[in-house]
């Protein structure tokens, strides 16, 4: 019985190598897993910091199959979204946590991300040789942020409908084109069941498709030059007798063990609010969201989902409302420029100067301090910390080459520390 | 076979072979190909002949509008002011003028013939988009004089309850609100004498 066991165990593992050998003549698919996985050496060193971009990643598969499932019985149309979605959260099986997973889902994604170039900030992962690593992730941004501003008008609620005829009007404060360019963005005069349609095509395939096309070019930049570490340091200098880097390990096995119990973490922290606090208190799901569309009546206060909001503080705090456009782009578009506005050659925070310190410590707190002043009504002294925040944001990027140039950094090691 | 060795070397001497000429001018070639192909696409973003034609001119009838009273219209999604003022509203337009930000509309939108003292073709009827001039949200009426929340100062006129902006019986802003313009006018004019048409000013009644 053992004997004729293992012959069939024998034979299998053959059949399989053979299969194997057979695709490897026609596809390289041996050496992409070597390539991308098994040989794929990253720093031995890693800390939580590292976990967000699988993450990230995770949560894509998850916005993309949740996504799939809710176009199956959700109608983008102005007559039917609104009343699709309720009955996609009362009557399809398990319509609610499929569409709960997939609106707490696009707030993890933020956070998630956030975090992610928080670590890039910390670690300097935009520097030479990886400033194209950081220039697509922050495309890969943008796609999110306009991910997220199509997805939110699909629901038809009335802070759907709100926000985004707030969005769509930003864009009619540029001179001269600004209002054709509104009304070519909406496909009509208002937002209508039109603008509704074709916000429903960019959430669902034209924005994903881009998203992970750019996700694969970000991972395949990164595989080139090698995934940075808490040290900021090149592990290929020391590599050992068998070519392979001292301080590296491979990605498969060791590190994708390590980030699935980062994903299990994770799926404990994400499961708790999809199952106990969807909604948030107002912050996930804005309440006056519940209520259908309401062209003629707008909601008592208008405010974007949380991850706009750092955004939005600096569009509220400028008296003019083309200089806030203007200033809320520059804001987005300054850190593509991060690789060359920071003259430090060294790249981790272990090692940089109390200057750099002090001033991601400053920036941290004004991207919050922005993001918590766009959640509260508009008073005085709202409008006088969003603009002492926005100056500090923008201090923060414009003024890094004059302090960055002249730092008083440690010495780096040549080997990665524990 | 020589003619052509010759005209190569020709072309070589002046550093622009045939091959240049053949690869530049496929770019140009591909490239008009690919912007005329682009301009269906991009113009099917534009509003279709259905939104215009929905988006076209709507009619109110203004007889049955008493006075002191406001008619709601929607057109093109909007909500649309119809005020009947009467001749204490008129007469308040003078005494709020020091209380505004742009008393003689120069920088708010309104077409010429609404540009006067009372923004309106007619003095005593306001038409108006009912649309904050801050972030799009719609004003509410309060056309009581000086109630309880608005103060002693209130002349009657729009108030916006998304950020506080505070507008006039013409529709005017007053100062130190988020609101950076009176409200706008629509394109209007009257048909007959108890009908108005919004949305076009031009053509035969």
């Amino acid at each position: 019985m053992a004997s004729s066991e293992a012959d069939v165990l024998d034979r299998l593992g053959s059949g399989l190598r053979a299969l194997g050998a057979w695709i490897d003549d026609r596809f390289p698919m041996t050496k992409l897993i070597k390539e991308h996985a098994t040989e794929y050496y990253a720093s031995k060193n890693f800390n939580i910091w590292y976990g967000f971009g699988v993450i990230a990643t995770f949560v894509l598969v998850l916005q993309l199959v949740t996504g799939i499932f809710l176009t199956m019985n959700y109608k983008p149309a102005a007559a039917d979204a609104f009343a699709s979605v309720e009955y996609i959260m009362r009557d399809v099986n398990w319509g609610w946590l499929i569409r709960y997973l997939h609106s707490t889902g696009a707030s993890a994604f933020f956070i998630v991300v956030y975090l992610h170039m928080f670590r890039g900030l910390l670690y300097g992962s935009y520097k030479k040789p990886r400033e194209l690593v950081w220039i697509i992730g922050m495309f890969i941004y943008l796609c999110l942020m306009a991910e997220a501003f199509f997805g939110y008008l699909l629901p038809w609620g009335n802070m759907s409908y709100w926000g985004a005829q707030v969005i769509v009007s930003l864009f009619g404060a540029i001179p001269v084109i600004g209002n054709g360019l509104s009304e070519w963005i909406r496909g009509d005069f208002f937002i209508s069941d039109i603008t509704l349609n074709r916000f429903f095509a960019f959430h669902v395939i034209a924005v994903p498709l881009m998203l992970v096309l750019l996700v694969v070019v970000h991972i395949m930049a990164l595989h080139e030059v090698g995934s940075n570490n808490p040290d900021g340091i090149d592990i290929k200098e020391h590599k050992g007798p068998d070519g392979r880097p001292i301080d590296g390990v491979a990605f498969h096995p060791y590190h994708t063990s390590k980030d699935l119990v980062i994903i299990i973490a994770f799926l404990i922290a994400f499961a708790a609010v999809v199952f106990f606090a969807p909604d948030m208190g107002g912050y996930f799901l804005e309440h006056a969201n519940f209520e259908p569309a309401q062209p003629l009546q707008t909601p008592p206060e208008i405010a974007p989902v949380w991850y706009f909001t750092p955004f939005y503080a600096m569009l509220r705090a400028v008296p003019n409302k083309l200089a806030g456009v203007v200033l809320m782009g520059a804001a987005v578009l300054l850190p593509f420029f991060l690789p060359w506005l920071d003259r430090c050659r060294v790249k981790s925070i272990r090692y940089r100067g109390t200057v750099y310190k002090v001033a991601l410590m400053v920036f941290a707190v004004s991207f919050i301090g922005l993001g918590y002043c766009g959640l509260q009504k508009p008073t005085a002294t709202i409008y006088l910390f969003c603009r002492i925040f926005a100056i500090l944001y923008f201090a923060f990027f414009v003024l890094m080459p004059f302090y960055s140039r002249h730092e008083r950094t440690k010495p780096v090691p040549t080997r990665v520390t524990p | 076979m020589a003619p052509l060795v010759k005209g190569c070397s020709v072309a070589e001497s002046t550093g622009f072979t045939r091959r240049h000429f053949l690869t530049v001018a496929t770019l140009v070639t591909g490239g008009a190909g690919v912007v005329g192909t682009a301009v269906p696409f991009v113009s099917s973003f534009n509003p279709s002949a259905r939104a215009q034609a929905l988006g076209g001119p709507v009619q109110f009838d203004i007889s049955k509008l008493e006075r002191g009273a406001l008619a709601k219209i929607e057109w093109r999604g909007r909500p649309i002011y119809i005020v009947h003022r009467t001749e204490e509203m008129l007469s308040s337009l003078k005494k709020d003028e020091a209380m505004l930000r742009d008393p003689a509309s120069k920088e708010s939108e309104q077409p010429t013939y609404a540009t006067n003292e009372h923004r309106s073709l007619r003095p005593e009827f306001l038409v108006l988009e009912g649309v904050c001039t801050h972030l799009g949200c719609a004003p509410l009426p309060r056309f009581e004089v000086a109630p309880a929340d608005l103060g002693p100062n209130w002349p009657g006129g729009f108030f916006c309850p998304c950020h506080g902006s505070r507008f006039d019986l013409a529709g005017r802003v007053f100062q130190g609100v988020p609101a950076p313009l009176n409200l706008p006018v629509p394109a209007y004019r009257f048909v007959n004498d108890n009908t108005l048409l919004i949305g076009s000013d031009t053509g035969n009644s």
